[in-house]
């Protein structure tokens, strides 16, 4: 008689748990469709995009991609190797936060009377060093750009006072410490290695 | 100025330039304009109808396995391409390089939801190495030189051509277009000289070697450089299913075939050796068992020429990036030569121990049913040194890539990966017309063949003479087994009728045969190998035979399991 067993799948591979987040700069060529094949890598992998800014880069033609997402070293390290894998993908790299210079924009838009009426209003966006950037009898506009934990302390402290309406902030944006740039040389290297004679 | 030509001329024009010889085609309105050009070109591509789109892009695989050539599968937009899915995803996961041109509707509907319109863009750019929508005439030499390039460079894989109605009908010179790189895409990196140095290093002091020999050995075409450094080396090697046919089954350092149902002394060993060359090879889950528990006692080092698999599964210690055969002649000039004579001593007594309790049972038995086994023996034992055997998936694959002997390069054609029923019949005829000087043996089930028995009608319209060996088991067996092992013999849906074989074979014209006794074996494949066009060869196998030795789930790579011993 066959000996029946019924059996526990063990599937993780290694017990590495510390999550940090990451920051991915991609360049691509200006193709439709990388943006879906960029988050697919994500969404395969069930690791959740944090945030995501897709701009033009300094060489033409070129994308940039600067995207943050919580994960493993390991995690980041296969996700940035399968988007690199893309025929339209130049490179993909990850950096820490030490790594960057890094920046993420908020706007506000608030309440004129209660700014008028409770100075706490003007003395929060002072402290923080916010811009209003618009007054109209009904609403106002505050600009911060900043660190995201400085962008969500002001968030705070001004929805005290009642007087946000709406609340927006952008994905990071970041540059590299480097003093090589990684996507020019990459360019270089590669005209230079298929240039013809 | 040239002549303006249309967009679908110029699409033919790119293909022979491309040297395409075979198309494996259906029609439907958003592509006939490009069939109407086809039929001027039926003396320089040979154009075979498939019943089926599936067919198409399957065919295209066989062809493109058993050629290293790029197949070419050519449909309608909607359905006629989202048939062909199936067999897209199937060359991304084995690596197999298709292009499939598909009709599209007018740019200028695109995003109205026109007759027969569907994101295939979208749609296929998870499973193709890369997709796009050709929207301009001018673009279509572009798009077909780099469509090729693509394909069939690096580690291969599919590609497809989303081709606009309009582009299609749109006049425009014809401007060959070559490719010498594109930036954002290089196909293989040079060899490191440092790499090799530490391979090496770890291959000069290691005592108990396994070489793991993939399918990218024999998508390099580096059979002879693989060869050329194991006997250098005297390391022992065994390969994954893909990748039997890159050595020999016939070459002594062959310790069989890796993972789930393969041979007990490599699996074994595995986690006894203390190095691991993989060549090729990707680590498949069906390869590893357990992870965590894989290969622990060994350093490896991994060839291949896809960064992104380096360290995917199992921690690498030296990865060789680049073409291994560029890098194994490397290895072989720098290594020394070595015999390892008392670690691949090791191999023989569980080889044995598997032939006792497995192999004997299974290719000679005493009585009963004819068994899988020993049908695959058979067939073996006759076909001739440059067979391509084909098969489908389930327990007929199993059974066949086991006992089948591999003499040739480029001798199997499987669906390793996304283990695709319904492959066998439209690869083996992509494979028939890919290499029509070899002959071509497929082993299918009763499932699989019903998957895609429409197929029967593209073997009698154009000769082609695949033998095609059914072992019914009256079962959807491999899922049966499973329900055997797992499920406590419920038999949930695996049982299946099938129709009368014979007549379908006389309906489509083949000569056919039904094997229901051992005695007649031997002589009905011998009748089978003797016919000069297709061949039908009905063997009726055991009911609930199943396959052995298995790593079974959840179970590390070194726990085989020979099955019930009475
Ligand atoms: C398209 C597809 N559907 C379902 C499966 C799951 N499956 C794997 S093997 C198998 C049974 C195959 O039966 P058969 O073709 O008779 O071969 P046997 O195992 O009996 O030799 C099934 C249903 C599959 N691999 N592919
Ligand atoms: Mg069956």
């Amino acid at each position: 008689m066959l000996t029946k067993y019924i059996t526990d799948l063990k599937t993780e591979l290694t017990m590495e748990t510390e999550k940090k987040l990451y920051t991915l700069i991609v360049h691509s060529e200006n193709v439709a469709g990388i943006l879906n094949q960029i988050t697919a890598v994500f969404t395969r992998r069930q690791i959740n995009i944090e945030s995501l800014n897709v701009s033009a880069s300094s060489i033409e033609g070129v994308h940039r991609y600067t995207i943050t997402a919580y994960a493993t070293r390991s995690e980041i390290e296969r996700v940035v190797l399968q988007i690199e894998r893309k025929v339209d993908v130049l490179q993909c790299q990850f950096f820490e936060d030490s790594e960057i210079f890094m920046q993420e924009i908020a706007l506000f838009k608030i309440i004129t009377s209660v700014m008028m009426s409770n100075p706490e209003v003007s003395q929060i966006i002072r402290k923080y060093q916010a811009n209003i950037i618009e007054v109209n009898p009904t609403f106002s506009v505050v600009e911060k750009s900043g660190k995201k934990d400085d962008i969500m302390d002001l968030n705070r402290e001004l929805a005290g006072t009642g007087c946000i309406l709406q609340f927006v902030s952008s994905g990071r944006i970041a540059i590299t410490r480097a003093r090589i740039e990684h996507v020019s040389e990459y360019l270089d290297k590669i005209s230079r290695r298929f240039a013809k004679d | 100025m040239g002549a303006k030509i249309k967009g679908s001329e110029i699409l033919l024009k790119a293909l022979t330039e491309q040297k395409v010889d075979t198309i494996f085609a259906y029609p439907g309105g958003n592509i006939i304009s490009v069939f109407d050009v086809m039929m001027d070109y039926r003396d320089k591509i040979n154009q075979i109808l498939v019943r089926h789109e599936q067919g198409a892009a399957h065919a295209a695989e066989g062809y493109a396995r058993v050629s290293g050539r790029v197949g070419v599968a050519i449909v309608t937009s909607g359905p006629g391409v989202t048939n062909t899915i199936t067999g897209i995803a199937d060359a991304m996961l084995d690596s197999t390089p298709i292009v499939v041109i598909a009709g599209q509707a007018a740019s200028t509907a695109l995003g109205t939801d026109a007759f027969q319109e569907v994101d295939l863009v979208g749609i296929t750019q998870p499973i193709t190495k890369w997709s796009y929508q050709i929207r301009r005439t001018e673009d279509i030499t572009m798009a077909v030189a780099k469509a090729f390039y693509i394909a069939s460079t690096g580690r291969p894989g599919p590609v497809v051509l989303d081709f606009t109605k309009d582009a299609q009908a749109g006049l425009a010179e014809y401007k060959p277009y070559s490719i010498d790189y594109i930036r954002s895409y290089i196909p293989k990196t040079d060899v490191s000289p440092a790499s090799i140095e530490q391979a090496a290093e770890l291959i000069d002091n290691c005592r108990k070697p396994l070489v793991l020999v993939g399918q990218g050995v024999e998508l390099a075409g580096a059979q002879q450089e693989l060869q050329d450094f194991i006997e250098k080396g005297n390391l022992p090697a065994a390969r994954t299913l893909l990748g039997l046919s890159a050595l020999s089954s016939d070459h002594p350092l062959n310790m069989g075939m890796l993972g789930l149902h393969g041979n007990a002394a490599p699996n074994v060993l595995t986690n006894q050796a203390d190095l691991i060359i993989a060549v090729g090879m990707r680590f498949d889950d069906r390869v590893t068992g357990v992870v965590a528990n894989y290969a622990k006692k060994a350093k490896i080092i991994h060839l291949d020429i896809d960064k992104s698999e380096i360290g995917k599964i199992v921690p690498c210690d030296v990865p060789i990036l680049g073409d291994c055969k560029e890098s194994l002649p490397m290895l072989t000039a720098r290594i020394k030569k070595n015999s390892h004579a008392d670690w691949i001593k090791e191999f023989a007594p569980l080889a044995q121990k598997e032939k006792e309790l497995v192999i004997d049972k299974a290719i000679a038995p005493a009585s009963g049913p004819i068994k899988m086994g020993e049908t695959v023996h058979q067939v073996a034992l006759q076909a001739p040194d440059n067979t391509v055997m084909v098969t489908d998936v389930g327990l007929n694959q199993m059974f066949a890539v086991r006992y089948f002997k591999y003499r040739s390069r480029r001798s199997i054609v499987s669906s390793g990966g996304l283990g695709t029923m319904g492959f066998a019949i439209p690869a083996a005829i992509g494979a028939a017309t890919g290499a029509p000087e070899r002959p071509v043996i497929m082993f299918a089930g009763d499932g699989g063949i019903q998957m895609t028995m429409q197929e029967f009608g593209t073997i009698m319209e154009y000769h082609i003479p695949v033998k095609m060996v059914v072992m019914n088991n009256h079962y959807l067996g491999n899922v049966r087994q499973w329900q055997h092992l797992m499920f406590n013999d419920r038999y949930s849906l695996t049982h299946m009728l099938s129709p009368m074989y014979q007549d379908i074979a006389a309906a489509y014209g083949f000569d056919y045969i039904r094997v229901e006794k051992r005695q007649d074996l031997e002589a009905g494949i011998k009748a089978m190998l003797a016919a000069k066009g297709p061949f039908f060869l009905e063997v009726v196998v055991e009911d609930e035979e199943n396959v052995w030795p298995m790593i079974r789930p959840g179970s590390d790579v070194d726990q085989v399991y020979y099955g019930p011993q009475d």
